[in-house]
């Protein structure tokens, strides 16, 4: 009998106090694709890390095609035939093609670089593979789709026999999300391996032949998707029998939102979460709006319409939800309101003000508040205290004569927020790089919904946060919207979307594919929208 | 003749340039700052008279040069490849140091404070600053090389590939098994070696080392280097602009039609307009004076 | 390596349990460690090299060092031109620093020192002779630090409205500025034969000796007392004013700066224009205090060494102020060692702390966090 193609055995691995995998096992046989499944920190591609020898275990024995080789390095792995596509490109935009793939075994001629032999040979090896990429092109000049070809055809071409992608499709349109699987089920038929790190069910069961799960850093589980069913897999991952409907909800939720075939079981569960949410505030579409977007677009240097004629009337009491796979205008849309991407065209209005062309500060006194979707980047300065980055954006009411800042009136303000948010440790003097990530967020969101505003916008607000944060900050946006407070809340979590919004709506590409009441939307209805499937504008062929 | 002289003079006082931009064109490709050009050059041209005077040889003395400029490079690698220190502060320290460092041993070797003895050159036998002086300096004919042949070396060769690939993106370079720290090691010891040669050309041709000579040329090829946007050819072209514009100055000094200083200004004031993007957008490798 | 060994997601701190009120104290402490220990480092890596170079030269390291130290803080006219060098040092180590603060390197100090002596030398020329101290010293310190705001200004603006990277462009401008400045004064200001401009009739302000008499001989001034003061104003506004949390913010997060309306171009341009004013106040240490008159080149130098004077004092006023009494140490030490070694010999070790503390402040802080991660893990 051949050995497995990969053999893991408890494998453990820390990064300081926190630790990515305990005692886990996998073993993947040859000449199949293999699904790594898990919520978001379950251990995945540190794994698979370990097995591409860029990270090395503390403890355990990684074997591949029966040779033990615990702790190789990255050339030793990828000399064996063992090639990662990792999730992020690791491409050198200005160079070719051929050249990002050849680097590092670079054909010769005597001294010289053979540029020719490299092209050809490239192109020979999308040939083969279905792999279609133009060879001679700068990466910069390619689409995200192609990019991640030229990462899949780096790793074949140093004649990788067993493949690991890491969340390969997050990318990807439906169309390249197809021809994806073609070609790993051309390299699985020419006897390859393939691992495909995920947390997308429907991509598990459209494409593997047996599937491990993982939870809080160990393997908990091996199935064959032959016989097993979405619903058995999420309640691996989540560890606790269906029972409780919300936490499954919760966490397929958490994997990121879905992009098409869900399975009617798992949309029940979020309906059912849903239908007890209704609240029974005044009618809103009675108030003047809060918030109104007509026509805004946004290009980037790569995507001249990032967003496209994007418009929303957003009033007074309601949370609108905006759903969709991350990288469909999400951040753009969210960027502009808040003033931090210039319009390319098209208008915002904050009540009666036009803040279209208004500076970030105008907006902020013109009652706009904002949680953004990348608390450590933008919502913090890590190394200000509690106290200084509770009054980031709101540094000059706290300034006094002269220029000084009211020290006094700080630490006060900030005493009263830690107590009112909870925030852990409640000492407003600490580092905010020191604090956990619930309580990071905890800060933008006392911060910016500590003080008065009439529109909020929330960005992933639980992105990264645990259990208990994500409860705290849902009743937040459920108390803003009881106050009477407009709420946009953007987020890549379809449960937590369809769970407190009072309309949905779904970004596809750029556009506002959708816009329905809470009551006309379900997992089912928005799916097909999420993947552009349906509500494709006719105009826009 | 005029023209003739003017030539030759031009291409006599673009030779350090040429030279020292092809360092600094390597050096800044494989993402190191190339701040520490002119001190490279200073080493060089000190440990040039060095040699030279001790050996009697210029070539003795090229080889002093190359090799005390390395040096200096070497501790430059060291500082900002493996322990990760702030490129552009490691330069001017470099810099510094070359300038306190050639001082300290001026004293120590030759008793003086601002000059070496006199030291023999390239092409002495046939003479001076003529056309058979200047065709039989062999720096001459490298400076004119230097630039196409670096141009040559990043494009053509798997080094060159690497240097490209590791000054925009030191990560992937990474994952593909290349090397970064030992690509940057070599880069910047090249653009040492160079930067020595171009102090090597400085004190053959002036048969003496004199304090603080480079007088900023090292920092007017950095000049050439980012006016040239990082291509070799176009950094040469950029070299050769700056040198016709001093001959310009020299050759019309009788006249006195513009004071010396605006003419001194121009590499440096060239090079802020296209920094700020007025006249083309200069885009820098995207690692650039970054550790990694 | 490390950009390989980067884990599943960025380990930040953040994803750590929550910390006790000691472990905060454990971690100011730490943060203490990580800033104050690299400039030991270097120095004492520096103090190995100059014993290598003095012994290299045929001398005993013991008494050349004695001599250094008997030469500055041994004698009061030592002591005098040691206070006279860390002033103007004080001031450009500032023009570092609180560029330093808001993310970006000044380069320029040395011209902008120079374009701040050259304006109150220039203006001190035209006020009429009669006018009092009180009123003409003023007008000058505001004109010394204007020059310098000027030729500051000018990377500001360029970073924050065209990107053009204030390095480059700094150390370019300093070029230019020199040049122009030589310009000026060789052709329409300079006394004949001379490289300066002629001695101004007020504005000047009187040397530490007329105060004490110890001092006598030394060039050290009042507008010691002058640069202190901007110190202190420096550091209660970096620390305590709401421009100070907006420029430091923008230095440390740009994008959560923005994020929190603050506007990063505009505060490129403060920081740029504050730094050339600060470098260019240095220039009435000589112009109203010591010469009373501008001359080409007069603190050449100066400028590049207010960056290791920065870089000693990490970026902190206090800090520079004492690094400033250092190298201002190093520098007059030289010339009082020049009997027994080169004065070159501390242009040399003035380098060398440069680049220790360049390469010691990443290389302590692996090291130091290093052996915290050992002992937290081994608890």
């Amino acid at each position: 009998m051949t050995p497995p193609a990969i053999q893991l055995s408890r494998i453990d691995k820390r990064f300081g106090a926190v630790p990515a995998n305990r005692d886990a096992d996998l073993t993947v046989a040859a000449g199949e694709i293999h699904a790594l499944v898990g919520e978001n920190g379950a251990g995945k591609s540190t794994l698979m890390r370990i097995l591409a020898g860029v990270t090395a275990p503390d403890a355990g024995t990684v074997a591949v095609e029966g040779r033990d080789v615990t702790g190789w390095s990255a050339a030793e792995a990828i000399a064996a035939g063992v090639g990662m596509v990792h999730q992020h490109f690791m491409l050198v935009p200005p160079l070719t093609v051929a050249e990002n793939v050849v680097l590092g075994r670079e054909p010769r001629r005597g001294m010289m670089f053979a540029r020719d032999t490299a092209s050809r040979e490239v192109a020979a090896l999308c040939e083969r593979t279905g792999l279609r990429v133009p060879v001679d092109a700068t990466v910069a000049s390619l689409s995200v789709g192609e990019a991640q070809r030229v990462e899949i055809l780096k790793v074949l071409y140093r004649g990788a026999r067993i493949l690991v992608l890491d969340e390969p499709t997050a990318v990807l349109s439906p169309p390249e999300v197809d021809e994806l699987w073609t070609v790993l089920r051309g390299l699985r038929d020419e006897g390859g391996t393939v691992v495909l790190i995920t947390h997308k069910l429907d991509e598990v069961m459209a494409i593997s032949d047996r599937i491990t799960v993982m939870r809080a850093g160990r393997t908990v589980d091996r199935l064959e998707t032959a016989t097993t069913t979405p619903a058995a897999i999420a309640r691996a991952m989540v560890g606790r029998d269906v029972a409780l409907a919300g936490d499954v909800a919760l966490a397929l939720g958490a994997m990121g939102g879905a992009d098409g075939g869900w399975d009617a079981g798992m949309a029940a569960h979020s309906d059912a979460v849903a239908g007890e949410e209704r609240t029974g505030s005044a009618d809103p579409a009675s108030l003047p709006p809060a918030l109104i977007l007509r026509d805004v677009t946004i290009a980037t240097p790569r995507n001249p319409r990032a967003l496209d004629a994007f418009s929303l009337d957003l009033r007074p009491g309601e949370i609108v939800g905006i759903a969709g796979v991350e990288g469909n205008g999400q951040t753009e849309l969210v960027e502009a309101i808040a003033g931090l991407v210039p319009l390319a065209r098209g208008s915002i209005h904050l009540g009666e003000v036009d803040v279209s062309r208004l500076p970030v500060r105008s907006r902020t006194e013109a009652g706009l508040s904002h949680i953004p979707e990348d608390r450590q980047h933008r919502g913090l300065i890590l190394d200000y205290s509690i106290a200084d980055n509770l009054i980031l954006g709101e540094h000059r009411r706290f300034t006094g004569r002269g220029g000084a800042l009211d020290r006094a009136r700080i630490l006060a303000h900030a005493r009263e927020r830690i107590a009112e948010f909870d925030i852990r440790p409640a000492n407003p003097l600490v580092p905010a790089r020191t604090l956990s990530g619930g309580n990071q967020q905890k800060i933008v969101i006392a911060r910016e919904m500590g003080r008065d505003f009439t529109v909020l916008l929330a960005s992933q607000p639980t992105r990264g946060v645990d259990v208990g944060a994500i409860e705290f900050i849902h009743a937040q946006l459920r108390a803003a919207r009881a106050a009477g407070r407009a709420v946009l809340l953007v987020s890549a979590d379809l449960t937590e979307v369809l769970a407190l919004a009072d309309r949905v709506g779904v970004l596809y590409s750029g556009r506002l594919a959708c816009l329905l009441d809470r009551a006309d939307a379900s997992a089912e209805i928005l799916g097909p929208y999420m993947t552009g499937l349906a509500g494709r504008r006719e105009d826009a062929a | 003749m005029i023209i003739l002289a003017f030539l030759l003079q031009t291409i006599r006082i673009a030779t350090p340039y040429f030279i020292a931009a092809a360092g600094g064109v390597i050096s800044e490709r494989a993402g190191v700052v190339a701040l520490s050009l002119e001190g490279f050059m200073l080493t060089g041209a000190f440990c040039a008279a060095l040699g030279s005077f001790y050996s009697g040889s210029a070539w003795i003395g090229l080889i002093a040069g190359v090799g005390g400029a390395m040096l200096a490079a070497a501790l430059l690698a060291v500082a900002t490849i493996r322990f990760r220190a702030n490129q552009i502060v490691s330069g001017i320290a470099v810099n510094l140091l070359a300038i306190g460092a050639t001082r300290f041993f001026l004293r120590l070797a030759f008793d003086s404070t601002s000059n070496s003895p006199r030291v023999p050159g390239f092409g002495d036998d046939v003479g001076g600053g003529g056309l058979l002086g200047t065709v039989s300096s062999p720096l001459v004919w490298l400076g004119l090389l230097a630039l196409p042949a670096t141009a040559w070396l990043l494009m053509r060769t798997p080094f060159g590939l690497r240097v490209r690939a590791v000054g925009e993106h030191p990560q992937a370079a990474e994952t593909l098994g290349v090397n970064v720290a030992r690509v940057r090691y070599a880069a910047v010891l090249l653009s040492g070696a160079l930067a020595g040669l171009a102090g090597v050309y400085l004190a053959t041709d002036q048969h003496q080392f004199t304090d603080g000579m480079t007088a900023g040329r090292g920092f007017i090829a950095l000049a050439a280097v980012i006016f040239g946007r990082w291509a070799p050819l176009r950094v040469g072209a950029a070299c050769l602009l700056f040198a016709a514009a001093e001959t310009l100055q020299i050759q019309l000094q009788g006249l006195q039609l513009v004071p010396s200083q605006f003419v001194e200004m121009i590499p440096y004031l060239l090079t802020i307009i296209a920094l700020a993007g007025i006249v083309g957008r200069s885009v820098p490798p995207a690692a650039l004076g970054k550790a990694e | 390596m490390s950009a390989l060994a980067a884990p599943d997601r960025p380990v930040a701190p953040s994803d750590l349990p929550d910390r006790s009120a000691t472990d905060h104290a454990a971690a100011r402490r730490e943060r203490l460690e990580e800033t104050i220990l690299p400039p030991l480092v270097a120095v004492m890596l520096a103090l190995v090299i100059g014993d290598l170079l003095i012994v290299a030269y045929g001398q005993a390291p013991g008494p050349v060092y004695r001599l250094l130290l008997d030469g500055t803080w041994g004698n009061w006219y030592g002591f005098g031109q040691v206070l006279y060098k860390a002033t103007t040092l004080t001031c450009t180590g500032l023009a570092f620093a609180i560029a330093a603060r808001a993310g970006l390197f000044n380069i320029g100090a040395e011209s902008q020192l120079a374009a701040g002596g050259f304006l109150a030398g220039v203006i001190g020329l035209l006020l009429p002779g009669g006018l009092p101290l009180l009123i003409a010293a003023p007008v000058l310190i505001v004109a010394a630090m204007a020059g310098g705001a000027a030729v500051g200004a000018v990377p500001g603006v360029l970073k924050a409205r065209f990107g053009a990277n204030e390095v480059i462009v700094t150390i370019m401008l300093n070029f230019v500025v020199l040049a122009l400045l030589n310009w000026a004064t060789a052709t329409h200001l300079a006394v004949p034969e001379t490289l300066h401009t002629p001695e101004l009739a007020t504005g000047t302000v009187p040397r530490l000796s007329e105060l004490m008499p110890a001092f006598r001989g030394s060039a050290a001034n009042v507008t010691l007392f002058v640069v202190l003061a901007a110190a202190a104003a420096v550091s209660w506004w970096l620390f305590r004013s709401r421009r100070g949390f907006e420029l430091r913010a923008v230095g440390l997060q740009p994008a959560a700066a923005e994020y929190g309306g603050i506007s990063v171009g505009r505060t490129w341009i403060r920081a740029m224009t504050l730094a050339g004013g600060l470098a260019g106040l240095g220039g009435i240490n000589f112009v109203l205090g010591y010469k009373l008159y501008y001359e080409e080149g007069f603190a050449a130098g100066s400028g590049f060494l207010g960056i290791a004077v920065a870089l000693v004092g990490r970026n902190h006023p206090l800090g520079i102020v004492l690094a400033a009494l250092f190298f201002a140490t190093l520098s007059q030490g030289g010339l009082a060692v020049n009997a027994l070694v080169p004065k070159e010999i501390v242009d040399v070790l003035q380098a060398v702390v440069i680049l220790a503390v360049a390469a010691a402040v990443p290389a302590v802080q692996y090291a130091l966090r290093r052996s915290r991660g050992a002992r937290r893990g081994a608890k």
